[in-house]
């Protein structure tokens, strides 16, 4: 793989702040689309999430059962653990539903779950950390106190609590993730306002009678909206991980397909056993897809825009 | 000194809040809290026995101030599924947890710092190529799922290793070592660590070959070159001890991790270790057990944060000055 080096990546996309909004969130705008161009990997990453984002929004169309129908064959009997073949590309589980539309409709579970899981998460992030940095003293020492708690809580058990405690829905562990993982962004965010705030373009503001909530949002915070990007690409895959680890619990709702539910279901009707790989590989590998793309999404930008910068 | 004294207080002050927000979240759920205790044939007179006997018939301010002194005296209460002390009871599957958890987290750091310092050695080709999307891909699939792959494959399809649990059933031993390092015990072990091992060894991976690309750029490096040092020397001498210091720091952060994290691998071999026992804990919502085995999860998390931190100053006096001033 070709790194690009420090000096191409600052000729091309100046981390020099400007003072206006719309110059600053353009330069987002065309690195979010120049990126997969220098680099192979994070374009890698945007195709699979296309190809996710398309089958989500036009799954109802490509399946070719109702995933959650049970299904019989032509003589009345349980259509019970088939092998693959015309009729059930990916066969049957054991209650008799077919598997190829449970996947297809699981990328839906999965892709509300992760874009709203990142954006929470990124949205109250970027906020703390505009905050916190911005303004310092109590606000920050408050805001910083309440990340390490946060972030002493342990991940997993929490939202396994949190979803026995409230009822069960996906929405808990979007719930959850918003909770405990937002600490992370909110942290590097502080630092990199920390640094902004120091720069002439903010005294220039300043000088020109601007309010500081003013220059927050509308000079500073441009500037770190790529970061908060990068953390929203691996959000997504944390949340669908994460949706995925709580079905698989058994603490997920029932009526939702998902790739989490999909694999609880094939754990608990013994499909191990009995070695049906093609009931249980697929989700796995649809999580892994997507995870991944988030992963060399997030690399990609990492190492173009900030390449001094390691998370 | 005081650094430490503050750090002590800041711990203490997470597990009281995290003790705090757990004691009133299971106490508003919804229902009974001895519902899953009560059936059918219990009297109303018991009911109202049982209630006193926990402590349920006080008012939740007066319960919440017993629960803080019990936990201040290491008492997390009864279970009210075995009747039986929360602490017992996680003392007695915790070794279990402890042991998965080390034995993966050696296994995947060995593996992660080697592979992680030969993966800057070949940086550019196609190694490089290759393995920093396979490291990627193993961090990205889910634990359990991997643990069922292998379920599927190396127990059920070959039969090599026994399919959940810790011990066969109905074996015995005389000792607690004993059983630890029966053959039945390490057979039990091998396929859970193994697929945890797959999952961490990711981290050290890419940290180890971030920091080595890193190190291999600092002047004592050129240094090392012109002094006509073997290349051999200074990659293993001179920069890879150095790059090695984020990674010890990600180890005792990963066993703190990795203790709450171990809940669905736990589940999916059915090793009785912490993890497992809160999952079964929450599900029959046996609330003093499964607050018990959580505030012992974030103990064990924040105690790990606090050893990295500390490891972390010890190893780098950089670090240790920058503090101190």
């Amino acid at each position: 793989m070709q790194r690009p080096p420090d000096t191409a990546a600052a000729a091309t996309l100046p981390l020099r702040p400007r003072r206006r909004l719309l110059p600053a969130t353009g330069r987002v705008l065309s690195a979010v689309i120049e990126v997969p161009r220098r680099d192979r990997y994070a374009l890698a990453g945007v195709i699979i999430y296309a190809i996710f984002i398309l089958v989500a929004v036009f799954a109802d169309r490509l399946v070719t059962h109702d995933p959650l129908e049970m299904l019989f064959t032509p003589d009345y009997e349980l259509a019970r653990n088939l092998a693959p073949d015309g009729t059930f590309w990916l066969g049957t589980t054991y209650s008799g539903r077919d598997i190829f539309s449970q996947l297809v409709m699981g990328s839906r579970s999965a892709l509300i779950v992760g874009l709203t899981a990142a954006l929470s998460v990124v949205s109250i992030g970027t906020v703390v950390g505009l905050v916190s940095g911005f303004f310092g003293g109590w606000a920050d020492t408050i805001l910083m106190r309440l990340a390490d708690i946060a972030l002493g809580i342990p991940f997993l058990p929490f939202v396994i609590v949190l979803a026995a405690f409230l009822e069960p829905s996906q929405w808990n562990v979007v719930f959850g993730i918003a909770l405990l993982l937002w600490p992370n962004t909110a942290r590097v965010i502080r630092a990199q306002v920390m640094s902004l705030r120091e720069r002439a373009f903010v005294e220039a503001a300043r000088v020109t009678g601007a309010g500081p909530w003013h220059i927050l949002f509308v000079h500073i915070a441009p500037n770190v909206l790529a970061l908060s990007f990068l953390y929203a690409s691996v959000a997504v895959g944390w949340a669908i991980l994460t949706e995925a680890s709580i079905s698989f619990l058994g603490f997920g709702p029932s009526d939702t397909v998902s790739w989490g539910y999909m694999l609880q279901d094939a754990y608990a009707s013994q499909a191990l056993g009995r070695g049906q790989f093609y009931w249980f590989v697929p989700p796995g590998l649809c999580i892994v897809a997507v995870v991944v793309a988030g992963f060399l999404i997030s690399r990609g930008y990492e190492e173009v825009m900030f390449p001094k910068l390691k998370g | 000194m005081r650094y430490l004294f503050n750090r002590l207080v800041h711990m203490i002050l997470v597990l009281w809040v995290v003790g705090t927000v757990l004691f009133f979240m299971f106490r508003i759920m919804p229902g009974t809290p001895l519902a899953a205790f009560i059936d059918q044939t219990t009297t109303a007179e018991q009911q109202q026995a049982l209630i006193a006997q926990f402590g349920l018939d006080k008012s939740l301010g007066e319960q919440y101030w017993l629960f803080l002194v019990n936990l201040s005296q290491g008492d997390l209460g009864q279970s009210f599924f075995f009747k039986k002390p929360v602490v017992d009871i996680v003392l007695e599957v915790l070794p279990n947890t402890l042991i998965l958890t080390l034995a993966s987290l050696v296994i995947a750091y060995v593996f992660g710092i080697l592979a992680g310092a030969w993966l800057a050695w070949k940086r550019g080709s196609w190694i490089e190529g290759v393995g920093i999307p396979l490291a990627l891909t193993t961090r990205a699939a889910p634990e359990f799922w991997l643990g069922m792959v292998m379920l599927a494959v190396f127990a059920f399809q070959f039969g090599w290793f026994p399919a959940g649990g810790a011990n066969a059933s109905g074996a015995a031993w005389d000792s607690e070592w004993q059983r630890i390092f029966s053959l039945d015990y390490l057979s039990h072990l091998a396929l859970p660590t193994l697929t945890l091992a797959i999952y961490l060894q990711g981290l050290p991976l890419l940290l180890m070959r971030s920091n080595m690309l890193e190190v291999l750029q600092e002047e004592f490096i050129t240094m090392g070159k012109m002094k006509g040092l073997s290349t051999r020397t200074i990659v293993l001498r001179h920069a890879a001890r150095n790059a090695l210091l984020p990674v010890a720091t990600a180890f005792a952060l990963g066993v703190g991790s990795a203790v709450g994290g171990n809940v669905v691998v736990e589940t999916v071999f059915s090793w009785p270790g912490i993890g497992r026992l809160l999952v079964n804990a929450v599900s029959a919502s046996d609330y003093p057990l499964a607050q018990g085995a959580f505030l012992i999860i974030t103990a064990v998390l924040i105690v790990m944060n606090f050893i990295a931190d500390i490891t972390y100053q010890l190893l780098d006096p950089r670090v240790r000055v920058a503090t101190t001033a």
